[in-house]
């Protein structure tokens, strides 16, 4: 049953929101110990609150377009009295006295939580292995990696254990994730959804998101969670979005421009089997009516470069609070400082660090020119290049990941390898721009592909509208 | 003081005040902004700087810092925030939102009550931190046992107002905190109360020679927590400088720690051990762009602040503003303002406000005062006996005249005044022909022997003013 069609049977007395959560339950049993994508299950306050949702049915009242969906969420959200861990031994133990404003509308909206799922630390990864719990499986295939960093959440939706999830994406931790994974994956427009009790990695950066396995079910969720949050003051004064009408709409008309850069242009590394699915994808949208063509947004081939300035920026101020003086673990030692140190050196992982000590330099009085000025300017040419080209398109299309799921231990050793995962997903960050993978064939292993579908800020309307189309599609297909 | 160690130099002060704004709330969040309480009571995620807290900009804060701006003569104007990097336990996000290369008030001035201009380079927002206690070690963190911190002040609102070089001697300095605490108060940005640490200077201090144009290296001075310890502090640090270049070595640019109780500035950091604080926008808030309306908007409803209420009772009193300074710093300018306007004698106001009324007015009423210095002008009561009767007033209350009355206070009858004078005349002679003979200075000094004399026989009771009538008409005649 996709997550859509559960609200109407609980309600229509097919089924019962107990039932839906026992059958999640018992995939979670099945399989968990092998791909492990939670770090804690919530067992038992899922059942209460599936429990509660069945009586308020029961009443006949409408627990809200969510009902009875089992939900699974990153352990980068806060939720209250649950342990909200960032998959970080500094934050171990840690019990946030508050919910996230996106876990309250979650309830408020009748969705089932399950869990809180695998991430690589403070979301600092593209494979979830930089996880202090250990790393999680694809569930596709168990000797590779479901990507990252919201891998966790990915592999849940991919493995059966919820059919919605929530994920964090900084640079692309949504949807290469979901393509590594082959379920769709969102990235909204920047402010879209609030990020109160969103545990920081690079604020100006970090977007929370849906997970589904259908366009249409990421599209309920994200209605759900998107809308303006007094609490959060870069969220969009805007009501919910509505993304109904934009699934049948179809992409008559659209025009579309697909990244030559990121499709076997200037950024090499995007491998062949991934390129073919992208140039069906591109088959598959003109047929269905787009103008679809090549088109050049030059400086995305210095995102990376600028995105590994600002994101560890950011993420040297925003991870500085982890002193073990007011929560989590501390290690004790003879002076204030040094508590600090020995409580930061043990509790932190080894990609943290090295982005803690990144962005610590790159604001540097010295350096803050060379580096961290620089590559503002840089996204400044970014968001202009993007506006450039959405004068001429109404969406831009790419590979979303440069290949298919690569096998765990592959890239742990070259951390450039690793961040070049982001390649084609980073720009959107750095612009504040929506996109979305959606899995589009398969490669030559056999693993799913994504393609990522872009668009202007607050326009996620159009990219659902070609989400749905290349879904349909890639259905047709297989 | 003519064999001074500061003869020949000339010391440079500027100042950086910290004020708590008066907000009900903290800058970046719902907690109360209240101070005392117990420990750890006033807070929220936020303040806690709990992961996944967001800052959301209080706009009653905002609106004070634009009051502020305004009556320094500011330029108000689109401004960022910017995080502050530094690592301290009572620092709840190891950083603090301040304001760095975009201040909300830039470029004004302060006027001094005697007209002298003082440069305010900006006047910005940042929010408060909270605070430690060091147990054991002697209360410094390097030799704590523990130590304990209260959280209830990180994120209350200050107002950092950075003046410019351009004070000159402790007294300077005093006269300028003390103005800028009045139109603080008097705008209603803050209580300005130093020993609670609601308002807290910062100063930086260097010396010159006498005649020079260039700055001397500037030490910063912290921890002064009173008008008294300011003068005191910058006496010191002075002297040490004129010192350390006397001796021929050379000020290095420091931050110094002021000890109250040794009298004593000690170092604090070094320049080379000083923070980088690694400075850039704080990407959780937008820009803070106040629109023209909304300043208009606070503009017009600014109070009057101290430098008009000093020109103002002034031309009411017919003195110089510099004169009234005490009084409009004490807020009793409307008090004085409202008597002068129900008849009473300007100068007996001032004298009374500013000599007999420093702890302020208590349960007397502009009525009652007006009153008593009618008593006093039409001569029915000496500047004793009104002196007398004041201080009763302030303590309870009541009619001025009932009051004298009560203390068995009568005029004197000039009659029988004279007839006390004449007999102290013939019981000294000698003094009354040197009061006749005398030039002025001794006629002066005569005149304070007899009017003494006369204050002696009357316990007081005598106008000494009539006295002195007296005795002069009696020496003429």
């Amino acid at each position: 049953m996709n997550a859509r069609e559960i609200p109407s049977a609980i309600r229509n007395g097919e089924t019962t929101a107990k039932e839906v959560l026992e059958t999640h339950l018992k995939a979670i049993q099945n399989r968990e110990e092998e791909i492990h994508a939670f770090n804690l299950v919530m067992e038992e306050e899922a059942r209460n609150e599936a429990e509660r949702i069945d009586a308020l049915a029961a009443k006949g009242e409408d627990p809200g377009p969510l009902t009875g969906i089992p939900i699974a969420i990153k352990d980068n959200i806060c939720t209250q009295g649950v342990p909200t861990t960032c998959s970080s031994k500094i934050l171990d133990g840690w019990r946030p006295p508050y919910d996230a404003t996106i876990i309250e509308r979650l309830r408020d909206a009748g969705a089932v939580i399950v869990g809180k799922t695998n991430l690589d630390e403070f979301a600092m990864g593209a494979s979830t292995e930089n996880s202090a719990f250990g790393p999680t499986r694809n569930p596709l295939d168990t000797t590779r990696v479901p990507g990252g960093s919201s891998g966790g959440s990915a592999a849940a939706v991919a493995a059966g254990f919820a059919p919605l999830a929530i994920g964090s994406d900084t640079g692309g931790s949504i949807r290469q994730p979901a393509a590594l994974c082959g379920v769709v994956g969102v990235k909204p427009t920047y402010g879209r959804v609030s990020r109160y009790g969103l545990v920081a990695f690079a604020s100006s950066l970090d977007q929370i998101g849906p997970f589904a396995e259908t366009v249409a079910d990421a599209a309920l969720l994200l209605e759900v969670i998107s809308g303006h949050d007094p609490l959060d003051t870069t969220s969009i004064p805007e009501p919910p979005l509505d993304l109904s009408t934009a699934l049948t709409q179809g992409v008559e008309g659209l025009r579309i421009g697909v990244i030559d850069e990121l499709s076997g242009g200037a950024i090499e590394g995007i491998s062949d089997d991934v390129l073919g699915c992208l140039e069906d994808a591109v088959q598959a949208l003109t047929s269905a009516g787009a103008i679809v063509e090549r088109t050049s947004v030059p400086s995305t081939v210095y995102g990376l470069s600028a995105y590994y300035v600002i994101a560890p920026a950011e993420a040297s101020s925003n991870l500085a609070r982890y002193d073990g003086v007011r929560f989590g673990p501390r290690v004790d030692a003879k002076t204030t400082s040094e508590m600090m140190v020995a409580t930061r050196t043990a509790g932190f992982g080894d990609e943290v660090k090295r982005r803690i000590m990144l962005g610590t330099y790159a604001l540097s009085a010295g350096y803050y020119d060379a580096y961290y000025g620089k590559s503002q300017k840089v996204r400044t040419l970014i968001m202009n290049d993007f506006a450039n080209a959405y004068k001429k398109y109404d969406l831009l299309l790419s590979p979303t990941a440069p290949t298919t799921a690569f096998p765990l231990g592959d890239k742990t050793e070259d951390p450039l390898q690793m961040y070049l995962q982001d390649i084609c997903t980073i720009s959107s960050n750095l612009a504040g721009h929506p996109a979305m993978s959606v899995p589009f064939g398969k490669g030559t292993d056999g693993l799913p592909v994504g393609i990522q579908v872009l668009a202007s800020a607050m326009d996620e309307h159009t990219m659902f509208r070609a989400g749905a189309v290349l879904e349909a599609s890639n259905q047709g297909k297989s | 003081m003519t064999d001074d160690i500061l003869d020949g130099w000339e010391t440079v002060i500027g100042l950086e005040v910290h004020a708590e704004l008066a907000t009900n709330t903290k800058l970046f969040s719902s907690a109360r902004n209240v101070f005392g309480g117990e420990p750890n009571t006033n807070i929220d995620p936020v303040s806690l700087g709990l992961p996944g807290s967001l800052p959301v900009l209080n706009k009653k804060a905002v609106e004070l810092a634009i009051r502020v701006g305004l009556a320094l003569n500011c330029r108000v104007q689109r401004s960022v925030f910017a995080r502050k990097n530094y690592f301290y336990p009572d620092m709840p996000k190891a950083y603090q939102i301040s304001q760095f290369d975009l201040p909300i008030n830039e470029g004004g001035w302060l006027e001094l009550p005697d007209g002298r201009q003082i440069g305010i380079e900006r006047a910005h927002l940042e929010e408060d931190t909270g605070k430690s206690s060091h147990v054991g070690g002697g209360g410094r963190i390097h030799e704590a046992d523990y130590s304990l911190v209260d959280y209830n002040r990180a994120g209350v609102p200050l107002i950092e107002i950075v003046g410019a070089p351009d004070l000159r001697s402790a007294d300077d300095a005093r006269e300028y905190v003390a103005e800028l605490r009045s139109i603080l108060v008097a705008i209603g940005a803050s209580d300005g109360k130093m020993e609670e640490g609601s308002m807290r200077v910062d100063c930086n201090v260097s010396v010159r020679p006498q005649g020079n144009q260039e700055f001397g290296t500037r030490c910063e001075v912290k921890n002064i927590n009173s008008l008294r310890s300011l003068g005191r502090a910058i006496e010191y640090e002075a002297r040490r400088q004129v010192d350390i270049i006397t001796s021929g070595q050379q000020v290095e640019q420091q931050t110094r720690h002021w000890d109250e109780a040794d009298g004593r500035t000690h170092t604090l950091r070094s320049k080379e051990e000083a923070f980088d604080y690694r400075y850039f926008s704080e990407p959780d808030l937008v820009p803070l762009d106040p629109s023209p309306e909304w300043i208009t908007e606070i503009q017009e409803s600014q109070p009057p602040l101290p430098r008009q209420r000093r020109i103002d009772l002034a031309k009411a009193s017919k003195t110089e503003p510099r004169d009234v300074a005490l009084i409009v710093q004490k807020d009793l300018d409307e008090f004085a303002l409202s008597a002068i306007e129900k008849g009473a004698d300007a100068s007996r106001v001032l004298v009374h406000l500013a000599n007999n009324l420093a702890d302020g007015v208590g349960h007397l009423t502009e009525d009652a005062f007006a009153a008593l210095i009618h008593l006093e002008t039409n001569g029915d009561l000496s500047a004793t006996q009104a002196k007398t009767v004041l201080a009763d007033l302030v303590d309870k209350g009541g009619d001025p005249a009932q009051v004298a009355a009560d203390h068995g206070f009568e005029a004197m009858d000039t009659s029988e005044l004279d007839a006390l004078i004449e007999s102290i005349i013939n019981e000294h002679p000698d003094d009354w022909s040197a009061f006749v003979q005398g030039d002025a200075e001794e006629r002066k000094k005569k005149s304070g022997f007899f009017v003494g004399q006369v204050m002696k026989m009357t316990k007081g009771q005598a106008d000494g003013k009539v006295v002195n009538d007296i005795l002069l008409h009696r020496a003429e005649n």
